[in-house]
């Protein structure tokens, strides 16, 4: 069950590099999106994978009978899930408007803060 | 998308799932649900309702800014983890009361007044995410 | 809810059954603060002639807890609170030690500062966008990230002021503040994600989160555990949100675009909250791995502060300038993490603290010179000394602060960083620092006589001439910060007292480990017994 799911961990991180390699802004947020998957998805390995024994405790009881899955990962990826899709939000916000403003997505035209025809400081008075 | 039939649902489609987003945030103490699912549901009344009739219906319905919702959410959740200060527990310790209404045990806690901050922070939230989003999509 | 309790439980094995001192709940108060007024200011966004007045309020409230902490912590050692009642390391443990109680400190300062500079910097529309809620928010975030003793709670607060950075930086929406803040945003958003992906390895080897816990447990783990591969990710991470060599190249494209009040924080605080995480995981939870590692910080060290300079001394655009000088700062702080000697860490610290104190007053000043001049322009610039004499006192000292130059602070740090460099034959580390020093010093001395010593240039609009006065808040702030660098100049013994014993702490994370968990605890006993 791990290899599987860590094979697909890296068909994410692989797909998430490519898109990031891109120039165009929103590939770029694409690839954001699934590397954050794919660190979900790591959390959730890394935390050891138990099938069907979800962790509660039953009632006539005070500890859980037998083995159950690890609870701490599904909390943890729950609030990275949490904050990455409130960061995607954002994100797809800011780069609508600057592709209205700026008038492109392509990184390399993005030149509003850097220009590339800045003056060198002056040499001497 | 603003069709006929559209427009004649969004009102009471809407409603429902504000009804529902609050079913979903109470129920989320001991079963599945709570505050962050219920404020999505409630986001995604708002913007089906934002959908349907346009932005400025949407601002009027609530009334609050959208972000003003989200400061009052963060308030609740503050206070929820102040309260512990002064029954001399650690922070953000669940505390409980049963006040007894109408001769029904009701259980009321910080935990829950924390799950009700956070809905109003994820719904204030989104809303305005999803505000901007449609406004400007018009123009 | 509690159920029928037929069976016995003993709660002492999981929770804290006796009331914490009142003055733990120090450790809490400043982000508590932090997002109670934030949450206030939310609340009252149309006001905004009231909301600059309850956000100082919080600022001050804020820099009280903190003083109260940091005062706490200098008297009595670290301090702990776990919240929800649970033990560590089953709740998320806040622990203030020195390093964190210090930074918190100096950022509850900074913020205060910035706080009142942006009484006027901040107008009506930037209010309106939430300029304050947003800087409490921040504020809560860095502080937190300062104060928890959690690593994924680390991250959380990592994305808390993140968020509220980007609502900062995009004050105004104008194009060139969408632009760098695309950048700026895609680029943190992957570190902090590369940060959760080395959380999620260190979770899956010591299977805990407390930072304490995994502090003790790293030793035995070391044999089997990938420890030297999550220690790169944490060092690539870090550094990436710190600003340090080949990945920085997102804060000098997106650092000056911002309101200048808000360059300053970012300059003052954010970078800063890299570089304590860096110390803080490298010496507390990988102190073998740093040290494996070394070489590999010390080049990246000098690399960052040399090129930082060089960079500064290519700019035109004065904040673009102070932007590089940030980078250049943080190349001296890892010059102290590489080293990880006592005297390098009480330098890197001593380092840190003028930092985010300068660095916030060199934006300070540059908005005061910017208004002045309309324009951020070196070539522009010009005929400042005859307009204000007083500010060319103060741009002096703070321009030869941030080259280390004596009697100000910046030289402590670096006569402790140059000593710790030879005792230990890294001579070269040493030279890039006076190098840095050189070049830092060619490069604000030049800004220096453009803007203040020369005349007043012809090209510049004449029509515009007397410009509004310096509004009383924004001086007030810029010579507060001043005089805090010209005290630590003039008198450091107090901040070397500080920088050194956290140096030690620091080095001996026993200390803490210990008062996380108290040897003779009942949950001590439990974790002898599962071994």
């Amino acid at each position: 069950m791990e290899t599987a799911i860590t094979i697909l961990t890296g068909l994410f991180f692989a797909t998430s590099i490519y898109l990031m390699l891109s120039r165009h802004i929103i590939r770029i947020l694409l690839g954001v999106a699934i590397l954050g998957n794919a660190v979900n998805l790591t959390i959730f390995t890394n935390g050891r994978i138990t099938r069907e024994a979800p962790p509660i405790i039953p009632d006539h009881a005070a500890v859980p009978e037998g083995v159950i899955a690890n609870p701490l990962p599904q909390a943890l990826v729950l609030t990275a899930i949490v904050i990455s899709f409130s960061f995607f939000a954002f994100l797809l916000v800011l780069v609508f408007r600057s592709y209205q403003e700026i008038g492109t997505d392509d990184t390399d035209e993005m030149r509003e803060a850097e220009p590339r025809d800045e003056p060198a400081p002056p040499l001497g008075y | 998308m603003r069709t006929l039939i559209f427009r004649t649902v969004a009102p009471y489609l809407a409603s429902l799932m504000i009804l529902f987003s609050i079913f979903v945030l109470l129920r989320g103490h001991n079963e599945p649900g709570g505050g962050f699912i219920g404020g999505l549901i409630a986001a995604s009344a708002l913007a089906i309702y934002g959908i349907a009739f346009g932005v400025s219906p949407v601002r009027r319905a609530i009334r609050f800014h959208p972000m003003a919702l989200s400061g009052f959410g963060l308030f609740l959740a503050a206070i929820a983890g102040i309260l512990s200060f002064f029954s001399g527990v650690p922070f953000l310790t669940g505390l409980w009361i049963y006040p007894s209404i109408f001769g029904v045990d009701l259980a009321l806690s910080t935990p829950m007044l924390f799950d009700i901050g956070v809905y109003f922070v994820v719904f204030g939230a989104i809303t305005s995410t999803a505000l901007a989003l449609e406004e400007r999509e018009r123009d | 809810m509690a159920g029928k309790t037929d069976y016995h439980v003993d709660l002492a094995q999981a929770l804290v059954l006796k009331a914490p001192a009142a003055a733990d709940y120090l450790v809490v108060a400043p982000l508590v603060i932090g997002f109670l007024f934030g949450a206030i200011c939310l609340m009252s966004r149309k006001n905004t002639d009231r909301q600059p007045y309850i956000a100082i309020a919080g600022l001050v409230l804020m820099l009280a807890a903190d003083l109260g902490l940091f005062w706490h912590v200098w008297q009595n050692g670290t301090v702990v609170m776990t919240m929800g009642r649970w033990l560590p390391p089953f709740g998320i443990t806040f622990a203030a030690d020195m390093l964190g109680a210090t930074f918190a400190l100096t950022a509850g300062i900074v913020g205060l500062a910035g706080g009142v500079y942006a009484l006027r910097d901040v107008g009506r529309t930037g209010r309106r966008y939430g300029f304050y809620p947003f800087l409490l928010l921040m504020m809560a975030g860095v502080t937190a990230a300062f104060l928890t003793g959690d690593i994924f709670n680390l991250y959380v607060w990592f994305e808390v002021l993140l968020i509220s950075s980007f609502g900062l930086l995009i004050l105004g929406s104008e194009r060139e503040q969408l632009d760098g803040a695309t950048k700026y945003a895609f680029l943190n958003l992957i570190a902090t994600t590369l940060f959760l992906l080395a959380v999620a390895y260190l979770y899956g080897t010591f299977g805990t989160l407390n930072m304490a816990d995994i502090s003790r447990k790293a030793a035995k783990m070391r044999e089997t555990g990938p420890l030297f591969t999550i220690a790169v990710l944490f060092l690539f991470a870090f550094g990436m949100k710190a600003a340090a060599f080949p990945v920085n190249f997102w804060l000098p494209a997106s650092y000056h675009t911002p309101r200048i009040v808000v360059s300053a924080l970012f300059a003052g605080l954010l970078t800063k909250v890299g570089v304590y995480a860096l110390l803080r995981v490298f010496l507390m939870l990988f102190p073998v791995e740093r040290d494996m590692l070394a070489g590999t910080i010390a080049i990246i060290a000098g690399a960052t502060m040399v090129l930082g300079a060089m960079g500064a001394l290519a700019q035109n655009d004065i904040r673009r300038m102070l932007g590089y000088l940030v980078i250049s700062g943080i190349g001296m702080m890892l010059a102290g993490l590489a080293l990880g000697s006592e005297t390098g860490l009480t330098g890197a610290v001593f380092y840190a603290v003028h930092s985010m104190v300068v660095m916030t007053a060199l934006y300070f000043l540059a908005g005061i010179v910017g208004r002045r001049m309309n324009g951020f322009s070196l070539a522009t610039a010009g005929g400042l000394y005859s307009q204000a004499p007083w500010l060319a006192g103060i741009a002096l000292v703070l321009l030869l602060s941030v080259s280390g130059l004596p009697p100000f602070s910046g030289l402590w740090a670096k006569v402790y960083l140059v000593k710790a460099s030879l005792d230990v034959g890294a001579w070269w580390l040493a030279f890039s620092i006076l190098l840095t020093g050189l070049l830092t010093t060619i490069a604000v001395g030049r800004t220096f006589a453009f803007s203040f010593w020369r005349e007043r240039q012809a090209d510049d609009g004449e029509g515009s001439e007397a410009p509004a006065g310096t509004s009383g808040f924004v001086t007030a702030s810029l010579v507060a910060l001043t005089a805090l660098t010209v005290a630590a100049g003039l008198y450091p013994e107090p901040l070397i007292q500080v920088s050194d014993r956290i140096a030690s702490e620091l080095l001996a994370p026993a200390g803490y480990v210990d008062t996380v968990f108290p040897p003779q605890g009942p949950q001590q006993t439990e974790v002898q017994s599962q071994q």
